[in-house]
């Protein structure tokens, strides 16, 4: 008989891996890699402003992520050297927060379960928030999937159709921005683009179409949850890095098989 | 080459009509365009020739609506269907596509239609090769397949020969010019080629920020105006010339309009 927890943290990383494999895809696509990193690090300023006003930790992150990404798509449009752009954004936003957290009344807060994720203490509430985010955020995409997919493509071509490019980025920056809250309890800040990323690098490697390259992803996501939770508790590792990890070995085993 | 009948064509509304079109931007004293004035009629080839830097690519996103006006006025025939093929599409081996997924961005085709459209471009059966695989000639005829897939009115083609080596710039050209007498599409199409300017186009127009001339491509290519702007025009048209040396009736102004060739050197 499977553990009740363990249960509740397989549903809150498979509901994880529903969204993070097309989203995903389009960070890899869209090469956003750092647009990812600097969501989630915005996120954990999120959680410091939210447990110092005292409000639900799980809006702060939302609203701060919203903001974040929000902003760096108006910052950073694709090709234009964005990177340093990122970069310094995502690590100003994690150090600010640890800044905000550590001043915090009571003499400073422990991050770690948000930094690093806590999928093994997930609550059911927390299970269905996941996949109210989750199944959100892959409503937005499927419903937009053509022009989202024309506008990665070229963004003349897209402009051509009647599709505004910076509608369709404002939009994956919204949907990204959901997902990194809905992925801070799982597998935490730091590894919330790991997830986005890896499986869908893996399922590239694999896949013919945009759409056959999503749903792998997912799929490839959705296994490296469940072996890096059997994983975690068979050697006793932290679940959400033993997560990454697996579908890095997917990721290595594919490359090894394909390259 | 059996053009549809340009006698008639010239009594239809224009496609497309920019008058005095000024474009600036950000930054730059000159405006990039300035005063462009410029109709497509129903099943006309026009071509327009400029240098690098000349307003080209912005004259083609002012025209399709991509960029704000900042004078002028632009006027397209109420539902005109447009294809268009970008210059320089990047397809990033990043995004797995194939040409037939391709085709079906972002309007959904079926295979029938995927099909004739790459047998009509010449890349038949192309439909499960990645597009990043393509070689640039397979793929300027894959983006002019998906641009025929709305039944265009108006093709607009910038820069398609880019890339191409001179067999392959023939063959395009010639394919652009069989569309159009089959399909009775217009086309615009924008050059830096300075050597091969399309013996189909109906005008040339050559672009310097503003038009320098205009005309048939003989009549522009003796003007004064043009060869300021390129030269002694050594070898201009050699490669693809017109054969039939008869003009239709009623084709093009008759003669290059020239204007003054001062205004065309290079800076």
């Amino acid at each position: 008989m499977i553990e009740d927890f363990l249960l509740r943290a397989g549903l809150a990383g498979l509901g994880l891996a529903v969204a993070a494999g097309p989203l995903g895809s389009f960070v890899v696509w869209r090469r956003m890699a750092y647009f990812g990193d600097a969501t989630a690090h915005a996120a954990i300023l999120g959680v410091a402003l939210a447990l110092a006003a005292d409000l639900p930790v799980g809006l702060g992150v939302l609203a701060v992520a919203l903001a974040m990404a929000a902003l760096v798509a108006r910052l950073a449009r694709r090709g234009q050297g964005a990177d340093a752009t990122l970069g310094v954004m995502a690590h100003s936003a994690l150090a600010l927060g640890l800044v905000a957290a550590s001043l915090a009344p009571g003499g400073g807060l422990n991050l770690d379960a948000f930094l690093f994720g806590d999928i093994l203490s997930v609550t059911r509430t927390d299970v269905a928030w996941i996949w109210a985010g989750s199944l959100a955020v892959l409503a937005l995409l499927v419903w937009r999937w053509q022009r989202l997919v024309t506008a990665t493509v070229n963004e003349e071509l897209a402009m051509a159709a009647g599709i505004d490019p910076a509608r369709e980025r404002m939009i994956l920056a919204m949907a990204l921005a959901i997902v990194v809250a809905v992925a801070l309890r799982i597998v935490g800040a730091l590894l919330v683009s790991a997830m986005l990323i890896v499986p869908a690098a893996a399922a590239r490697m694999i896949s013919a179409t945009p759409e056959r390259m999503a749903v792998t992803a997912s799929a490839i996501a959705a296994g490296a949850v469940i072996a890096g939770l059997a994983g975690s508790l068979r050697w006793d590792t932290p679940a959400g890095p033993s997560i990454v990890v697996a579908a890095a070995v997917v990721f290595g085993a594919v490359a090894a098989v394909r390259g | 080459m059996s053009a549809p009948s340009l006698s008639s064509a010239c009594v239809q509304p224009p496609l497309i009509a920019a008058h005095d079109l000024t474009v600036t931007r950000a930054g730059l004293e000159t405006p990039v365009l300035r005063g462009v004035s410029l109709t497509v009629a129903p099943g006309e080839i026009v071509t327009v020739v400029g240098p690098n830097g000349s307003g080209k690519s912005t004259l083609i996103r002012a025209l399709l609506g991509h960029l704000p006006l900042d004078g002028g006025r632009l006027a397209r025939a109420p539902g005109l269907r447009i294809g268009y093929v970008p210059q320089r599409v990047q397809m990033d081996a990043a995004i797995p596509m194939t040409v037939r997924r391709f085709l079906s961005l972002p309007q959904r085709v079926g295979d029938d239609r995927a099909a004739a459209a790459l047998a009509r471009t010449g890349v038949a059966g192309l439909e499960r090769r990645q597009i990043a695989a393509l070689s640039g000639g397979q793929f300027q005829r894959v983006l002019l397949a998906r641009a025929l897939l709305t039944r265009p009115q108006l093709l607009v083609l910038d820069e398609p020969t880019q890339g191409l080596d001179q067999p392959g710039t023939v063959a395009f050209y010639r394919l652009i010019e069989s569309l159009r007498a089959e399909t009775g599409a217009a086309v615009l199409l924008v050059s830096h080629d300075l050597l091969v300017v399309m013996r189909a186009s109906d005008r040339v127009l050559c672009l310097n920020g503003h038009i320098c001339c205009e005309g048939t491509p003989e009549d522009v290519s003796a003007a004064p105006a043009y060869r300021a702007l390129f030269g002694d025009g050594q070898g201009t048209l050699a490669l693809y010339r017109h054969h039939h040396d008869h003009r239709h009736d009623g084709e093009g102004p008759g003669a290059a309009i020239p204007r003054p060739a001062a205004d065309c050197r290079h800076d």
